[in-house]
């Protein structure tokens, strides 16, 4: 047990040599004492995060319909879950918006970090809150303000094609199977971008302007000073923004839910609204609480590899 | 950050203990529910004389509902003093969510409003959750009050397998149909008359595209308009006794039928001739409802749920028909059902009182309240309402319906899942994804999947 103390009781342990020299018992002792300091917290935890969350893995082996009695059927509910197309498709979809939740905000953020950082700008506290806006207007009201610009009649993405001679391009965007998808995802690149650009200036502010002197001395460009001193600097902060948005990404359910309800057809069902499908409107509360676990795993599983790598390079 | 041996080690721990405290309860979902099983001994129709308390959950919460029920229940207190209605108001969304785990409750509300069909209904009925009326309905003469296919819609079999049959569980005190608005201006600026069968409309809709209008105002966002568009042309193809015997999954039959084919290609074709709004399943219904309501398109096709909507909107300039039969002089066949039923809670130890309340908002004076606050009862014999007005269609269209039993109910009611594989299917067949042959297998794939299951 002792090699794996988190790091601060370590600290505690060299303090306490100290502080209680004349004590003939080891420093931090009874050790008991420490665990009746953690139990209202660990109560409040237990019954609000570990129960329901024990209760769901429970709940996935049987099959129930929320009123009757359950029947245990072991695994069949993950046998179907991998069985089922439309599930399948559903964590596939949740994979491709890693992309526009995650991998373009964590890009747009890095981008208007540097172009920020990078210039004495007058008003920068104005641009840095006009950026930040999308993040914290609810998402409902994003939901409603996205249907009304990609609306395939009178919306504004839609007239602002035509207007520029572009009627080709326009379309029914949230009705149309291929496009449905990357227009969900687009409203979440813009409401993530800013958290990954406030976190990113922040970093950038801790970065020594000795680095960038030295850089610039040795004749780096614009270019190569982002590479070469933001960049790697940024590491941790590109972390912290690639495991935030990712969770935000894969457990997405409001936008989708507010847009498209998972249409057209199934183009854009994800594993929230799978959850919350099956739950509710279907009445297979096991079945959903199958795809619920899973999604708990995936969602472990990709952040924790996200902090491995970042942990690596340190 | 933690290491990852630690973090590890600490994420078995915390599972491992959330097993342990789940399995400190009972084990089973659903096992401890007892009180289910007995059978209601007492049926009459007097009232308890000590006071009595009264839960009621209900969803009539926007305008008119909110108005009717509230009268309705001060009324029906004023006449029984010594009964309390302690209502609770949820909104549709809300109540489906809820309902279960209240009804399951040891202490459940006496009156709840349960959805028809299996998902809610049903699995109440299986749950032994709901107190089967037909002793009340006797003695309070409810058979009379309504048309059977109204009945049916709120019955189940004892065990909750079989829908449509067996024991009556609820009354609904308004009625809804699906059928076409249209606009008034729009059809006599293009010299139409009004369709007397299905043909003449089909050649309306070719007379609006041809002038520019948009024919069939239509939003399909929400996924749910596809099965009333759908519906309403394959009525006119699709027997309705074949339908209530498909929705209620009695006797052996298929949704792959020619009728059903036949009806989806005419879909196809409508879409192709562009009849519908450009882009309709990225428009969402209440945006297609208030274009239709600035006059963009000449017919929308929906529910009575509207008509207060257009009523408002567009005056006179509003009218609504059944989808026209074949031949002229038929009677009409139109999709429709009934708001969601007041149900007795098996739990309630107030069953007299609960019962004379239900009898109460669902009879003659109440049909009248509903009608003054712009709602359309549901039970035979509701007040006539003034011609030439948007509502006055609707009443007449009812009546019509009722008396030849011609309304038909929603298809999404026959397996749990078929919500989600209609809704899904028309939108890919309306988007010209797949033919109608294959819209028809996907669809009955998921029938067939059921019915073996049973």
């Amino acid at each position: 047990m002792k090699d794996s103390l988190p790091v601060p009781a370590r600290i505690g342990v060299r303090a306490g040599r100290r502080a209680h020299a004349r004590d003939k018992a080891p420093p931090g002792e009874p050790r008991a004492i420490g665990y009746l300091y953690l139990l209202p917290a660990l109560l409040v935890y237990g019954a609000f995060v570990l129960l329901p969350l024990g209760h769901s893995v429970l709940l996935s082996f049987y099959e129930w319909d929320g009123i009757t009695e359950g029947t245990w059927i072991g695994l069949s509910n993950y046998q179907d879950l991998i069985a089922d197309p439309q599930t399948r498709a559903a964590f596939l979809h949740s994979l491709v918006l890693i992309l526009f939740y995650s991998v373009l905000p964590v890009a747009i953020g890095l981008l208007l970090a540097a172009l920020i950082s990078r210039t004495d700008l007058r008003g920068l506290t104005w641009f840095r809150t006009i950026l930040f806006l999308p993040q914290v207007v609810p998402l409902v009201v994003v939901a409603v303000i996205w249907s009304y610009i990609y609306a395939p009649g009178a919306g504004p993405l839609n007239e602002g094609l035509r207007a520029a001679g572009l009627d080709g391009l326009t379309r029914s965007w949230l009705g149309d199977f291929s496009w449905a998808l990357p227009s969900v995802g687009l409203i979440g690149t813009w409401v993530q971008y800013g958290l990954c650009m406030v976190l990113f200036i922040a970093g950038v502010q801790k970065i020594p302007t000795s680095l960038y002197d030295a850089a610039r001395v040795d004749g780096a460009g614009p270019g190569h000073e982002f590479l070469a001193v933001t960049l790697p600097n940024l590491r941790n902060e590109i972390a912290v923004a690639l495991t935030l948005t990712i969770i935000a990404s894969l457990r997405n359910f409001d936008l989708v839910y507010l847009t498209t309800k998972g249409g057209p057809g199934n183009a854009t069902s994800v594993p929230a609204f799978e959850v919350y499908n099956q739950a509710f409107e279907v009445g297979q509360v096991g079945f959903a609480s199958a795809i619920g676990v899973v999604l708990a795993l995936v969602i472990f599983a990709i952040t924790g590899v996200v902090n491995r790598i970042a942990e690596a390079r340190e | 950050m933690l290491s990852g041996r630690l973090s590890i080690r600490c994420l078995s721990a915390l599972v491992a203990l959330a097993l342990a405290l789940v399995a400190c309860g009972s084990v089973t979902p659903g096992s401890s529910d007892d009180g289910g099983a007995e059978q209601p001994q007492s049926s009459s129709t007097s009232l308890p004389k000590e006071d009595v308390t009264l839960t009621v959950w209900d969803q009539e919460v926007r305008g008119g509902q909110n108005a009717q029920i509230e009268q309705l229940n001060n009324e029906f207190m004023d006449e029984y003093p010594n009964v309390t209605i302690k209502r609770v108001a949820k909104s549709f969304t809300d109540i489906n969510k809820t309902l279960k785990l209240a009804v399951s409750d040891d202490n459940p509300p006496d009156v709840v409003q349960a959805n028809q069909g299996r998902v809610v209904m049903g699995q109440l009925v299986t749950g032994g959750l709901l107190r089967p009326l037909d002793d009340y309905a006797e003695a309070y003469g409810w058979a009379e009050r309504y048309s059977p296919t109204l009945l049916k819609l709120n019955s189940f079999s004892a065990d909750g397998d079989q829908f449509g049959t067996g024991n009556l569980y609820g009354l609904s005190q308004v009625g809804e149909i699906v059928g076409v608005y249209y606009n008034k201006n729009k059809l006599a600026e293009l010299d139409l008359a009004l369709p007397k069968t299905f043909d003449e409309f089909v050649d309306a809709l070719e007379t609006a595209k041809q002038a520019g209008e948009i024919p069939i105002q239509f939003g399909n966002l929400d996924k749910w308009p596809g099965i009333h568009e759908f519906q309403a042309v394959q009525n006119e193809f699709a027997p309705k006794d074949y339908l209530r015997q498909f929705v209620f999954g009695l006797g052996d039959v298929s949704f792959a039928t020619d009728q059903n084919t036949e009806a989806a290609s005419v879909m196809q074709q409508w879409v192709d001739s562009g009849y519908f709004t450009p882009g309709f399943n990225g428009v969402k219904y209440d945006d297609a409802s208030a274009a239709f309501t600035r006059d963009e398109g000449v017919f929308l096709i929906t529910g009575t749920w509207q008509s207060p909507l257009f009523g408002d909107e567009m005056g006179k300039n509003v009218g609504f028909f059944l989808m026209p039969p074949a031949q002229s002089g038929d009677d009409p066949v139109a999709l429709g059902g009934e708001g969601l039923p007041f149900a007795i809670t098996t739990g309630s130890d107030q069953p007299e009182a609960a019962a004379a309340y239900i009898d109460f908002i669902t009879n003659e004076h109440a049909a009248k309240v509903i009608t003054e606050t712009g709602g359309l009862p549901a039970p035979k014999g509701a007040p006539s309402v003034p011609g030439g007005t948007v509502l006055g269609d609707i009443f007449t269209a009812w009546d019509q319906l009722n008396a030849t039993d011609s309304i038909v109910p929603y298809i999404d009611y026959a397996t749990p899942t078929f919500y989600d594989t209609i809704t899904a299917s028309v939108q890919e067949l309306m988007a010209d994804r797949v033919n109608a042959e294959s819209f028809v297998d996907t669809v009955n794939q998921d029938y067939s999947d059921f019915m073996e299951s049973r």
